[in-house]
Parts: C-alpha cells; sequence; structure tokens
C-alpha cells in the first residue's frame, strides 16, 4: 500500500478551481516532486496535505487513512516553509524542540533528540543563536531540522530553495538528497524549477492548472514527454507540426509541415492521418556543415539562422524551410572556439528515428 | 553653494520648531523651582512647591484617584483592545472597526457629551452608575480600547502568517499555537498599547470633565480648577512630576521595544 | 465553522463594550435633541399618557432655534475659522520640520521624531497651562512684544486670553498630529525624482511645487484632518487661554449640557458639530482616493 494516496481531489476558491481533479500515490522512502509554472496548484495541494485546507471533494490518504477530518496537529506530516517560518522568539534549540514539546516528550530524550537534529544539519554550535542572527541557508538548515525532529511520516517542501542564491541552492541540493537518504522519510517537494526537480526526485508529478500533466521518473519525464505542455515545459525543446503518413510496426511516418517525411517510433493507438507534434531536444540533433550518409535518420539541410551563446553549449537555430526553425545544441568542447557556424552558413541537420517523441496532444 | 543655503535655512526653521515645543514645558519645570508666587522672573531656588503640593491632601486623593483609574483602564481596555485588534486583524467585521476607530477619529468633547447624558439617564431609570470615579473609568476605557486595538492590530500585521501554520503543523493545538507563538510575538504591541491607554487615561481631561459629576476628582482636574481660579507655582510643580512619570513610562516602553524590533525580521 | 466561532469569541467582548458605552449614548443623545428640557435642566420625559393613551413628546423646537438666530451660525463660523487657521499654520510649521527628519540620517530619524512626538505624551493640560505663563501680562514675552510694539508707537496690548493666545494654544497642541503623517509621506519620497527634475532644469523652487509638494499631498490631507477635526471641536484651550470673544464651539456645548443644564440644545449643537467633523471627513477620504487614483 503507498504511504499518501490523493484521490480525486478537487479545490474551490470561490469559482476558481486551484486542484482540478489531481489522483496520485506517494511510496514511503521517495522523493516525490509536484512540478509546475506558478500558479498550477502545487501549494494548494501540499496545504491540503498538511491539512491547513480541506478539499472540495476527493480523498487523501495516509497509510490508509482518511485524513480529511484530522487537523494539522493531529498528522503525521510536517511542512518546510518558503519563509521557513521559525519563531522568531525562541531560539534554534527551542524551535527544532517544539514539535517534541507539543508531542510532550521528556527533558533529557527531547535534549538528546535535538542535538542529534543539530548534528544532522550541521549547526551544533548554533543552537543559543535567535533566528535572525543565522544567514539564509542556516535557517533553511534549522527549518528542516525543526520538520524532521520528530520523525513524521512524510515532509512537505515548498519550493525550499527559492530564497537562496544560485550558489548556496545546488549545496543545499546535495544536502537534501544526502539527508532524506539519511533519515528515510519521504519528501513531498514543491518547485517551479525544472532543473530542480530533475536532479531530486525519485518521481515527478508535472502540473499544469491544477490538474496532472504526467507522472513519471525523471528520466522520462524530459526524455518521453507526454504531450507539447510537458516538453515545453521541461528543458528546450523543438515542437514541429505534422501529419502521419504511415505506420509500420515499430515505427512510423510523420509529413512534418513544410519539410518532409521522417520516420520515427510509433505511439501506440495512432492512426494515419492523424495530425499532432514531434517534440526534439535539441543534443539530440546532429548538426555539421556536412554529414556523412546516415540511412537510418531524418536528414535536412538548412541556414544558419541565429546562434545563442550559452558558455558550455551553443544553440543554433537552423532554417529548413521556409518559417520552419529548428533548434540544434552543440558542446564547446573546442578550447578557444565559441561558434562552429555564422549566420548564413549552409548546415545539414540529422536526427535518428529514436530521436523524437511523437505528440497527439 | 545654493544647496547649502537652502538646508541651513531648513535646519534652523526645524530648531525654531524645536524650540517652540519644548522651550513652554522647559519654562513650567523651571518655574516649579522658583521662588516667587508669580510666573514671572527668576527669583531663586526653591523646592517649597514641591513640600506644599505634598502636603495638598486634594492633590493627593486627586493624584491616588487618577493612579487607580489608570491602571483599571488601561487593563481593561487591554484585555478588550486586544481582543478587537485580532478580530479587526484576521476577519472582516466592519461594525467592530466602526466602533473601535470613531470614538478615536471624533473630539473627545462629543464622547464627553454623549457618555454625561446616558450615565445621568441610566442613573434616574436604574439607580446605578452615578457619576464618579466608576463613571470615569468606564468612559476611559470606551476611548482607550481604540488605542490598543491599533497598535495590536499593526502588530498582527507584521507577524508573519506562516508562524501560526508552521505551530499548528508540527503539533500544536490552535490553544497552543496562541499562547505559544502569537502572543509572545504580539506581545511588545500589546505592552505599548497599555503604556498608551495608561498615559492617555491618567491624562484625559475633556472626557473626564464631563463624567465625573460632582464629588470625584482627578489629577487632570484638579489641575485645571487651580489653572483657573488661582495660578500657583504648585500647578508647575505637579505638571513637572507628571512629565517625569510621563518620560519614565516612555523609557520603559523603548526598553521594550528592543523585543519588538528583534521579533520584527 | 471554527472560523465563525473564533470571529465570535474575538469580537464580542469589544463589540458588547463599544455598544454599551459608545453606540448607545450616541444614539441617545441623537434622540435627545428632539426632546424638551427638563423643568430642572436635563430632560423632559420623552412621552406621557393622557386618558390612557400614550403621546410622544417631541419637538423641532431645538433645531429651529439654531437656525433662527445667526449668533450660533456665526460662533460655528468661527470655530471652523480658527480650526482652518490652526491648521494652515500647523502645516506651515511642519512641512520643513518633516522633510528635515525625513532626509536626515536614518539612525537620527527615530530620536527627531521622537523628539516631535514627546511634548505630545505630557499633559494636555500642563502644555496649555505653560502658555499661560508665557503670555501672561507679567512675562518676558509679553513684556518684550510691548516694549517693541510700543516703541513703535502702538497702544500696549495683551495677549493672554485673546483669540492670538487661542491659536498659539491650539497649534502648539496639534502639531505632532501634522508631522506625523507628513514625515510618514515624506520619508517614502524617491530622491531620484529630484535628481532627475534638477537634470531636467528645474530649480529648486520648482522641484519642490511640481515634485515633492503634489507627491506629499495625501500626507498634508491626513495630517489636516488630524489637526482639523479634534481644533473644530476644542473647548479646553478656548476656556483656558481665551477670553470672551473668542469662545468656540466646543465651550457653548459644554455650558448647554454642564451649566445651563439645556441637554436638548447640547445635543442639537453636538450634533451640528458631528456633522460637520463627518463632513470634513468625507471630503478628506474623497480626496484621499483621487490621490490614490491619479498616483
Ligand atoms: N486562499 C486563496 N483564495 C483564492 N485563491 C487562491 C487562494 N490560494 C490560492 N489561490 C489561487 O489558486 C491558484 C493556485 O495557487 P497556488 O498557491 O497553489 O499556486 P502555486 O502552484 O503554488 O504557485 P507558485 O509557484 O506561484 O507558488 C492561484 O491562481 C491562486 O491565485
Ligand atoms: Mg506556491
Amino acid at each position: 500500500m503507498a504511504l499518501l494516496e490523493i484521490r480525486n481531489v478537487v479545490k474551490q476558491f470561490d469559482d476558481f478551481t486551484a486542484v482540478n481533479d489531481v489522483s496520485l500515490s506517494v511510496e514511503a522512502g521517495e522523493f516525490f516532486t509536484l512540478l509546475g509554472p506558478s500558479g498550477c496548484g502545487k501549494t494548494t495541494l501540499l496545504r491540503m496535505l498538511a491539512g491547513f485546507e480541506q478539499p472540495d471533494a476527493g480523498q487523501i490518504l495516509l497509510d490508509g487513512q482518511d485524513m480529511s477530518r484530522v487537523p494539522p496537529e493531529k498528522r503525521p506530516v510536517h511542512t518546510v516553509f518558503q519563509n521557513y517560518a521559525l519563531f522568531p522568539h525562541m531560539t534554534v534549540r527551542e524551535n527544532i524542540a517544539f514539535p517534541l514539546k507539543m508531542a510532550g516528550w521528556a527533558k533529557d530524550k527531547m535534549d538528546a533528540q535535538v542535538d542529534e537534529l543539530l548534528e544532522d544539519v550541521r549547526l551544533t554550535e548554533f543552537g543559543k543563536r535567535y533566528p535572525h542572527e543565522m544567514s539564509g541557508g542556516q535557517r533553511q538548515r534549522v527549518a528542516i531540522a525543526r520538520a524532521l525532529v520528530d520523525r513524521p511520516r512524510l515532509l512537505l517542501l515548498d519550493e525550499p530553495l527559492s530564497a537562496l542564491d544560485a550558489k548556496l541552492r545546488e549545496e543545499m541540493q546535495l544536502e537534501l538528497i544526502k539527508l532524506q537518504k539519511e533519515v528515510g522519510i519521504t519528501f513531498v517537494y514543491v518547485t517551479h524549477d525544472q532543473g530542480e526537480a530533475l536532479a531530486l526526485s525519485h518521481r515527478i508529478a508535472v502540473m499544469s492548472r491544477g490538474q496532472v500533466e504526467q507522472l513519471d521518473i525523471p528520466e522520462n519525464i524530459y526524455g518521453n514527454p507526454k504531450n507539447r505542455f510537458v516538453a515545453d515545459f521541461i528543458g528546450q525543446c523543438n515542437v514541429l507540426e505534422g501529419t502521419v503518413r504511415a505506420v509500420d510496426g515499430g515505427t512510423m511516418t510523420v509529413d512534418i509541415k513544410g519539410c518532409g517525411e521522417v520516420r520515427t517510433l510509433a505511439v501506440p493507438g495512432v492512426t494515419v492521418g492523424q495530425q499532432g507534434w514531434l517534440a526534439l531536444r535539441p543534443e539530440k540533433i546532429k548538426l555539421d556543415k556536412e554529414l556523412s550518409d546516415l540511412p537510418d535518420e531524418a536528414y535536412f539541410r538548412g541556414r544558419i539562422h541565429d546562434c545563442l551563446y550559452l558558455g558550455d553549449v551553443t544553440i543554433y537555430i537552423v532554417e529548413v524551410a521556409d518559417g520552419v526553425l529548428i533548434e540544434a545544441m552543440l558542446p564547446n568542447n573546442i578550447p578557444g572556439v565559441a561558434k562552429f557556424f555564422d549566420d548564413g552558413d549552409i548546415v545539414e541537420i540529422a536526427w535518428r528515428f529514436d530521436a523524437g517523441s511523437f505528440l497527439t496532444e | 553653494m545654493a544647496k547649502a543655503k537652502q538646508s541651513a535655512w531648513l535646519k534652523v526653521s526645524a530648531w525654531v520648531t524645536y524650540l517652540f515645543l519644548y522651550l513652554p514645558l522647559v519654562i513650567v519645570v523651571v518655574f516649579s523651582f522658583n521662588d516667587s508666587k508669580l510666573n514671572a522672573e527668576w527669583v531663586g531656588f526653591t523646592t517649597r512647591w514641591y513640600s506644599q503640593l505634598f502636603a495638598n491632601e486634594k492633590m493627593l486623593t486627586a493624584a491616588g484617584n487618577s493612579l487607580l483609574i489608570a491602571l483599571a483602564a488601561s487593563f481593561l481596555s487591554t484585555v478588550l483592545g486586544t481582543l478587537a485588534g485580532m478580530a479587526l486583524h484576521k476577519y472582516k467585521v466592519p461594525f467592530l472597526s466602526f466602533l473601535v476607530l470613531t470614538p478615536i477619529a471624533i473630539p473627545e468633547l462629543l464622547t464627553g457629551v454623549s457618555l454625561v447624558i446616558f450615565f445621568v439617564l441610566v442613573n434616574q431609570i436604574l439607580g446605578i452608575l452615578e457619576l464618579g470615579l466608576f463613571t470615569i473609568l468606564l468612559s476611559h476605557v470606551a476611548f482607550c480600547i481604540g488605542f490598543v486595538a491599533i497598535v495590536v492590530k499593526a502588530r498582527m500585521q507584521g507577524m508573519d502568517e506562516s508562524l501560526v501554520e508552521a505551530a499548528r503543523d508540527l503539533g500544536a493545538t490552535p490553544f497552543q499555537a496562541f499562547r505559544l507563538v502569537t502572543l509572545p510575538v504580539i506581545r511588545p504591541g500589546i505592552i505599548a498599547g497599555a503604556l498608551m491607554a495608561f498615559t492617555l487615561s491618567i491624562d484625559d481631561f475633556v472626557i473626564t470633565f464631563f463624567t465625573a459629576g460632582a464629588g470625584a476628582s482627578t489629577l487632570p482636574l484638579e489641575i485645571y480648577s487651580m489653572i483657573k481660579i488661582a495660578v500657583t507655582p504648585e500647578v508647575n510643580a505637579v505638571s513637572s512630576l507628571l512629565m517625569l512619570l510621563t518620560l519614565v513610562l516612555i523609557v520603559i516602553a523603548s526598553r521594550v521595544s528592543p523585543g519588538a524590533l528583534r521579533a520584527n525580521d | 465553522m471554527k472560523n465563525r466561532l473564533g470571529k465570535w469569541l474575538l469580537s464580542w467582548p469589544p463589540l458588547l463594550y463599544l455598544v454599551l458605552f459608545f453606540l448607545i449614548p450616541t444614539a441617545i443623545m441623537f434622540v435627545a435633541a428632539f426632546r424638551f428640557p427638563g423643568d430642572y435642566g436635563g430632560l423632559a420625559p420623552m412621552y406621557y399618557y393622557e386618558e390612557g393613551k400614550l403621546i410622544w413628546d417631541l419637538t423641532l423646537e431645538n433645531f429651529t432655534r439654531l437656525v433662527e438666530e445667526p449668533i450660533y451660525f456665526e460662533l460655528f463660523a468661527k470655530s471652523a475659522w480658527y480650526a482652518a487657521l490652526t491648521t494652515l499654520i500647523c502645516l506651515v510649521m511642519a512641512y520643513p520640520l518633516s522633510w528635515l527628519i525625513a532626509r536626515s540620517a536614518k539612525k537620527y530619524r527615530d530620536l527627531l521624531l521622537l523628539l516631535v512626538i514627546l511634548p505630545f505624551w505630557s499633559n494636555f493640560l500642563i502644555r496649555i497651562y505653560a502658555w499661560m505663563i508665557i503670555l501672561g501680562p507679567q512675562s518676558a514675552f509679553t513684556r518684550a512684544v510691548n516694549w517693541v510694539w510700543t516703541g513703535m508707537g502702538g497702544e500696549p496690548v495683551q495677549l493672554l486670553f485673546t483669540p492670538f493666545a487661542v491659536i498659539v494654544g491650539m497649534v502648539y497642541v496639534h502639531l505632532p498630529f501634522m508631522v506625523l503623517p507628513l514625515y510618514a509621506n515624506l520619508e517614502k519620497h524617491d530622491l531620484s525624482l529630484l535628481s532627475a527634475a534638477q537634470d531636467l532644469g528645474a530649480n529648486a523652487w520648482q522641484r519642490f511645487w511640481r515634485i515633492t509638494w503634489p507627491l506629499s499631498l495625501p500626507g498634508v490631507f491626513a495630517g489636516s484632518a488630524l489637526v482639523f477635526i479634534p481644533a473644530l471641536g476644542m473647548f479646553a484651550i478656548p476656556d483656558i487661554l481665551g477670553g470672551t470673544d473668542s469662545i468656540m464651539i466646543g465651550n457653548l456645548i459644554k455650558q448647554q449640557i454642564l451649566d445651563t443644564r439645556d441637554w436638548p440644545f447640547g445635543a442639537v449643537l453636538s450634533i451640528m458639530l458631528t456633522a460637520g467633523v463627518l463632513a470634513i471627513a468625507m471630503l478628506g477620504a474623497l480626496i484621499a482616493r483621487k490621490g490614490v487614483k491619479r498616483g
């Protein structure tokens, strides 16, 4: 049985539906991420898990138990708030001890447990400080320690790293992964940063407008987006409109609008004549002045329309037909060379038949 | 060059304004030590106005009354005002907000007039609430509630909403969350409100003047009759002492507020 | 459900208190304006029974009296004039001070502001009384004024118990109410606007008149309302510092309620004062809203 099960949950604010019929389950020990653009309902869903909001329809089960009548303080669920919500009038120790005090722990046991947590988050010397005497990253760690101290079944984290600068964020990501492994507590993590989601999670639910668009492991979310929204939202992606011309066992032929026919992996249930989109990651596209003949691949000739130098890679926008632009990405792996082609250069591009995925929605 | 001249002019006008604000008070204090019955010229140093003051039974009774009323009024209005401030912050209660703010906004005179009519009528009909110390207390609470409510509400607004949710999330019942988180965080506001109510009550003249009736007297009423009938330097002495009391209260308030500053960030 | 309970628990104690000791008294005052004065002051019964029938004994006489005698209108006008003058002087005095505080180094601002508020916390009567000393006939200030004045060929003048003394007292007591909102507004001004204006060729006066002043209008209106409203209903200052020629509407109300004990007429005057205050408050709110729209 899954640790957490969300069944057809709906939440409305007046006549605006913030969460629309969401169903998913989270296994014990999992690092599960809710990923989506701002306003898609991530926080609302999380607040329902914590007990601050009641679903208008549907059920939330924790260990098989319906949580709808359980107030926040009775749920074995803790939240790490985006702004940390550390109690300003309590020291770090007192903050971390708070849940234990609420649960009525004995003093010596409580002290030992708090010490352990302080050690876990490497803040042993900081116990006597007040939150306002700590840096952002340290406050963050206090908030996490406080939420983990009484070993909840489930830890909810609402964009916990968004207030930190890029460098610190990366450090904290690694620390979070390590911590989660150590304590073995299930994390439900909310973010709108796709990189963070891909790096941290065991599984990701991509949300949009109150609904789950795709729920899968990071590799599949990135490699096999289910629809145009996911393809577009996660990383860079070429989305080329096309029509299915022929289906032939494991592969099919798609006529890309304005370009011509290419072979691609067949999608179950697709019929000849169906409209759709071919999603193609820029780094899966080969690009050169002249490519040696590759019978198994889609192949086009085009003109460099624009170049975007990003440091580690450069993105080349190739015009293959009138108005059809395809982005290709090449690593800048030759010292001193920032760009292999100039605007206006005639180039050839190609990709393997299994490089892209055909989307019907 | 022009800029310097301009700011010099500004500075002078500011100093003149500060002088305007403080000179009168300084004069009162200085004359309280002046060995002359007239508030005209410096004659010599004396403390006899203070000793006279402390021998003045009427004045001492009035001061005692004022203190008593101020303590009771600040206690009651702090309780009621804190409730009101929290209600105004948390919920939409337009009627309460109207009732809390109007007594502050209108001239005190109007409150005094309506209250004296009310108390006298109630006394005629029900035989309770005869004009006196108790009616003064009731009136003071009525206008102090608003000041406390405003301060507490401001403090609540400065408080991070998610703190209460965090407490609940970590196992606190609503009541525990209030006692362990909300109350300590807004405490500087409550204390500031209480001190404010105390000073407002102990200083109030207008409303007290209307609701006191014939028998009861407070310090401001006593000062008023001294000013009206015969100005003696005793008034200077009592004024200086009252200023000292206010100053002490303000120092206490500022001692409380470092905590307020800390809880802010 | 729970929400309702919390709202109710928090609200009802202050609500009950204020209904009892503010709303009901105010309502009674309004009704009193339509009643006859009692034989020994106070109020006559509101109704009586005649042959078993209930007869209401109410009147509009108190209002007609107000309208028929021009002295009451004149007194209102004079009070409004005193209040307006007080407001204007407060504004002129408070503006440079507020600007200076708002532009001074951050660490001094609180102190400078505290120095403005501090006198406000000392007893109201004491602050008025201080001016009795300063403006008294024997005081150094009065003698200095008269020395200059007679030197210029004038007759010696009295300062205390004159409209002048009343205005001085009112300005003194209300000045902090003007400084606080003005400061709060001026403190938020974006100084780069002034640099930009200077860059575009505006001189000091133009910069003030075209930029600072219009942006500070919300503070000006807030401060003006905070000064004008209590000044309009003032009775203690004219009572102590003023003479017979400088009484205000508040003194008349006090006299009707406490001395002559003609409560119905006192109530009518109070209602008129309330109406005046409401009109000013509404005007202020209207202007403020316009200002918000434009800003
Ligand atoms: N209490 C509320 N009342 C009304 N509308 C609300 C309330 N809370 C959230 N919403 C609306 O519900 C939608 C989803 O909000 P939510 O906070 O869950 O988004 P989110 O995915 O967390 O976004 P972000 O990444 O910006 O935090 C938003 O459009 C928001 O305006
Ligand atoms: Mg959110």
